[in-house]
């Protein structure tokens, strides 16, 4: 078991024939991911690198039976890939991206908003967007899609949620002895398609998930959000860490995320909210490993 | 991407916006001529990447075009200090002469994001002119907030909305609508991810203009509003982050003397947090991105080098795709070139990590090998201490 990406998980790759498209479809590939082709407008029909390449999403949905894309598409046409995904009944949708306009984000989850309205009132899965700006999902020994490095990863009890990429590897590799059951990098753009407490209930409910690593950093009030609902609707073990404890107010962090604006976002505030919903919340990032697997059960 | 106000009240007005006249100027002649077009009594306004200007004492009130003058005399060239500033300030280059109005009201209109709702949001005030962080400690129900629907833009009724928050009537009730409305479409349009309005001004003939207005820019849509980057000012700019960008460098400096140079932002700040915790003052943020070539690697260097208070760099790189070896020879190769001057210490992790240490230990240089970040921040803040 593990949430949203497994052995079953048919991966088509939008924007496959550019360099990073390319390099990371044969880089998933490799791992053991069934990237089944991938699509770049005006050239369906071809073959790259052994995938075979669809002129449109819904081409390769139905020639392919795609069920996830991962998109590699430049700034200015990610958001336009992803509502391509939405509308053609993609149920796994992982932008990779970084560096799309705020604007462009806004329309296209109004749009994935109508599109899974309609999804579910005829039945069909809706759409679930990982991203944009995020390293991706992995489940290790089933799919890796996304652009961490595969072989950092082993299956175990460990759900993994992160708003930074290498800041993932890095509780990766502080949980290397155990393993973990799914990493997923919700992204460090303001707007992400999957937040927090998307992937809390689902760890929750995974029973190969027995406790929990997530990171947050400063900047809006998504750490806050899910401080809440653990406190509500979380019985597995939480250990959380906030990056940006020392970053000065009013400047981006390399995130577009990432600010504290206002006197809001800041680390304390987020710190202080997820250690009053019992979470255990630790100082120093080299600290999240041997945290969490002090509280997993076979420890 | 932030702009001056006399810049921001160029693109409001593109959109219909009422904004006081104004002309902007960077010397005491060209103001005195200004306040003689603009009717004699105006105000001189200092042209600052910041807000509190006021109090600073960046913006007043000339009786005529002479006063204008000595006012534009004393403000252009002074080091202005305001709460947004630092204590170093800011040098005025410009100041915006406008036509002085007769007051009636001043109130509060903003727009950003709301990251929750993911939608725009109208936040208006009867409290113009302060700050609406102190309004909304104070009293948030003295706020009215407005969330609008980006594809949609303002809806008449919640443009109405915001004008029966601030207590408008009659003509001014219609013209704020208008406002509203207008001011919404710039936002959009321009990609803004700010538009403060503060203070909002109603006039005793029942004008509504924008009297102060900040815009800040979404940088990421930047590459579709060309006009927007041309308004970029680089000497509001710290000179070193300028010169970091233009290699792809994402570099903030701060006041500590621990330099660091780090591959991913949630890990770079994660660093600067480690280095405090282990007693000591991170110098920077600092990501050089997913590759860290030794390209990458001389360049931060040299960035991180310029600051004279570093003392010692922590280089924490988690190696993903790309292999520790690889980049353990992109930094034995830029540190050959640079002949650094502080020790460094290296944390890497990834594939090949031990093959990576190994080419550091043997190149010869003063280079100090890490296991883990804990390790890595107790040996480059000894290192700091050492040095200092």
């Amino acid at each position: 078991m593990a949430i949203w990406a497994d052995n079953d998980t048919r991966v088509i790759v939008q924007g496959i024939t550019g360099r990073e498209g390319t390099f990371h479809a044969i880089q998933c590939r490799d791992y053991g991911t069934n990237v089944v082709g991938g699509v770049t407008p005006g050239k369906g029909g071809t073959t790259h690198e052994g995938f075979p390449v669809f002129n449109s999403v819904r081409e390769a949905r139905e020639g392919a039976g795609a069920n996830c894309s991962l998109i590699f598409v430049p700034p200015p046409f990610a958001a336009d890939a992803v509502m391509e995904s939405a509308d053609a009944g993609v149920e796994l949708i992982v932008c990779i991206t970084e560096g799309i306009p705020v604007n462009d984000m806004v329309r296209a989850h109004d749009f994935l908003k109508k599109s899974n309205a309609r999804a579910v009132a005829a039945g069909r899965t809706p759409s679930r967007l990982i991203g944009p700006n995020c390293p991706g999902i992995i489940t290790p020994g089933q799919a890796k899609i996304g652009i961490m490095p595969g072989h950092i990863h082993r299956p175990g009890p460990i759900g993994i949620v992160s708003r930074s990429g290498t800041l993932t590897y890095e509780a990766v590799g502080q949980t290397r002895n155990v393993g973990q059951s799914t990493a997923v990098g919700i992204g460090g753009d303001p707007l992400p398609g999957t937040n927090f407490i998307d992937c809390l209930a689902a760890f929750q409910a995974d029973p190969a998930t027995e406790a929990i690593i997530m990171i947050g950093e400063i900047g809006g009030t998504a750490e806050e959000e899910a401080a809440a609902y653990v406190k509500q609707f979380v019985t597995k073990p939480v250990v959380a860490f906030i990056a940006g404890q020392t970053a000065p107010p009013g400047r981006r962090m390399g995130h577009a995320g990432a600010i504290i604006s206002g006197g809001k976002g800041t680390a304390a505030e987020k710190m202080a909210a997820l250690e009053a919903a019992g979470i255990h919340v630790v100082k120093s990032p080299s600290e999240m490993g041997q945290t969490v697997i002090a509280l997993t059960r076979n420890h | 991407m932030k702009v001056h106000e006399y810049q921001a009240k160029e693109i409001l007005r593109r959109y219909g916006v009422p904004t006081p006249r104004g002309i902007v100027v960077d010397n005491a002649d060209e103001a005195r001529l200004a306040a003689k077009e603009l009717g004699g009594r105006v105000v001189v306004k200092a042209q600052i990447h910041a807000g509190g200007r006021g109090k600073g004492g960046g913006v007043k009130l000339a009786k005529d075009a002479d006063e204008a003058y000595d006012l534009a005399k004393q403000i252009i060239g002074m080091t202005l200090v305001t709460h947004q500033t630092g204590p170093e300030g800011r040098v005025v280059r410009k100041v915006l002469i406008e036509e002085a109005l007769n007051i009636d009201k001043e109130l509060y209109l903003g727009i950003t994001l709301d990251r929750r709702i993911g939608m725009p949001v109208i936040m208006a005030s009867k409290q113009g002119g302060m700050e609406i962080e102190e309004v909304a400690a104070r009293d948030p129900n003295a706020i009215h907030r407005e969330p609008i629907d980006a594809v949609l833009g303002a809806q008449p009724f919640q443009a109405r909305a915001v004008a029966n928050a601030f207590g408008l009537e009659g003509d001014a009730y219609k013209k704020c609508i208008d406002f509203v409305q207008k001011l919404m479409r710039a936002y959009v349009d321009t990609d803004a991810s700010l538009a403060e309005i503060n203070p909002l001004l109603v006039t005793k003939e029942g004008n509504v203009l924008a009297l102060d207005c900040k815009m800040n820019f979404d940088d990421n849509a930047l590459f579709r509003h060309k006009d927007v980057v041309e308004m970029r000012d680089l000497n509001e700019e710290d000179p070193l982050e300028v010169e970091a960008s233009k290699f792809g460098l994402n570099y903030i400096k701060l006041d500590g003397n621990v330099g660091c140079m780090v591959n991913g932002a949630g890990l770079a700040m994660a660093t600067m947090d480690i280095i405090k915790l282990a007693g000591g003052e991170p110098a920077n943020f600092l990501d050089v991105g997913g590759g860290a070539s030794a390209e990458q690697v001389k360049n931060a260097f040299r960035i991180i080098l310029s600051d004279k208070n570093v003392k010692a760099i922590l280089i924490n790189i988690f190696g993903g795709i790309m292999r520790c070896d690889r980049i353990a020879e992109g930094v034995v190769s830029a540190s050959r070139e640079i002949s650094l001057p502080v020790p460094v210490v290296v944390r890497l992790e990834g594939t090949n990590v031990e093959l990576g240490k190994e080419i550091l230990a043997n190149s010869g240089l003063p280079l100090i090998t890490a296991d883990g970040m804990g390790d890595a921040a107790q040996k480059v803040v000894a290192a700091a201490k050492g040095a200092a």
